[in-house]
């Protein structure tokens, strides 16, 4: 397999099997086992925590062990902007643009001028 | 639950129709809005990681339109960079895509209009599952008639993703270098706007508590069990985060 990796269309049919087969099927595989399900199940309820709980575990790997460039940025400055952000949002009444600014200017500032 | 009327017709009255291309253009107004734009700035940042590892704009492109899940894709441009295997680098996506499933069966009730919804339309319909049109729809179409509903997400999502391959295809060959500290700020985008969206979009107690055991167990379980850290976040902490919600609102029934 990696004999082909000098070869032009390498990198094509990674993206599609590699990258939109191993996306696109748990997609479809939601919509089918989804079935008959009601939104106003218990059964709904609970899928919609798992996946809640799924996707605030991808925010803090994102946050804690970053690729590329924000991991260089070390992790108290990480979490200084998150915690900036979460105040910018609390101070500002449940701004989503508040939260965000306030935690980009913690971490871009922070860089700037501390490190 | 509001919508209970609503579901108990579900079945047997018949729906309109021929509104589907009104609610296609309002759906694909409400994509011109804050989250498109932070969107497009985290694609921004991602496009500085794809320069700096080498990948072409056509690369890029088909990424953002095939995968169109940014977590997956950064995963991705890591495998395509470290020159890993065609089967690991998609057990690697795989894993980080999970979170796509439990998110379309969550989507999928809403979005159908009881019988009537054809299978072939959501298929089509849950390419645009990804973590912005999934907050959008989940707060914005319970509002909506049913047989809104797949137009106007239909066109909300196309138009996201319309307008995010364009800018990403600009900013790619505008933009050379930018400098660490503001690149670091656009791959933050993506994390710290999930979160606060996801605290918005939580309609009961029970979502935001499986949010905040997702943030603590989510690091834990990448420790402990690298790999399969982030389904085992899912279904612990929203499991335990359903109970406590149940026990809470039965204890108040009674």
């Amino acid at each position: 397999m990696t004999a082909f990796a000098q070869e032009w269309w390498w990198p094509y049919v990674m993206i599609v099997v590699a990258g939109f087969l191993a996306t696109e099927c748990w997609r479809w595989l939601g919509v089918v086992a989804a079935g008959r399900l009601r939104e106003d199940s218990l059964l709904f309820a609970w899928v919609r925590a798992v996946a809640t709980a799924l996707i605030a575990g991808i925010i803090s790997r994102l946050i804690l062990f970053p690729d590329g460039v924000l991991g260089d940025a070390p992790i108290w400055l990480r979490l200084a902007a998150v915690i900036g952000g979460v105040i910018g949002y609390k101070l500002l009444n449940d701004r989503l643009m508040a939260g965000i600014v306030s935690a980009e200017v913690v971490l871009i500032g922070g860089w700037l001028f501390l490190l | 639950m509001t919508n209970q009327n609503i579901e108990a017709a579900e079945d047997d009255d018949p729906s309109e129709f021929e509104g589907g291309a009104y609610w296609f253009r309002q759906g694909a107004i409400g994509a011109f809005c804050l989250p498109t734009l932070i969107l497009m700035m985290a694609f921004v940042g991602f496009t500085s990681l794809a320069r700096e590892v080498g990948l072409t704009l056509i690369e890029v492109l088909m990424m953002s339109l095939l995968m169109w899940a940014l977590p997956s894709i950064v995963v991705l441009t890591g495998a395509l960079s470290a020159g890993v295997g065609l089967i690991p680098a998609a057990i690697a996506v795989a894993l980080s895509a999970v979170r796509l499933m439990p998110m379309t069966v969550a989507l999928v009730p809403i979005l159908r209009d009881g019988k009537r919804t054809k299978l072939w339309h959501l298929l089509i319909a849950s390419h645009f599952v990804a973590v912005t049109a999934w907050v959008f729809a989940m707060r914005n179409l319970p509002d909506l008639p049913r047989a809104a509903r797949l137009p106007f997400f239909a066109g909300f999502g196309g138009t996201v993703h319309f307008v995010v391959l364009c800018s990403t295809a600009l900013f790619y060959m505008a933009l050379p270098v930018i400098p660490p500290p503001l690149a670091a700020g656009l791959v933050l985008l993506t994390p710290v706007y999930f979160m606060f969206s996801m605290y918005q979009a939580s309609r009961t107690g029970g979502d935001k508590l499986a949010l905040g055991l997702g943030l603590v167990l989510g690091p834990v379980f990448y420790l402990l069990f690298p790999g399969a850290d982030l389904l085992l976040t899912g279904f612990v902490g929203g499991t335990i985060a359903f109970v406590a919600w149940l026990f809470a609102t039965k204890r108040a029934e009674l």
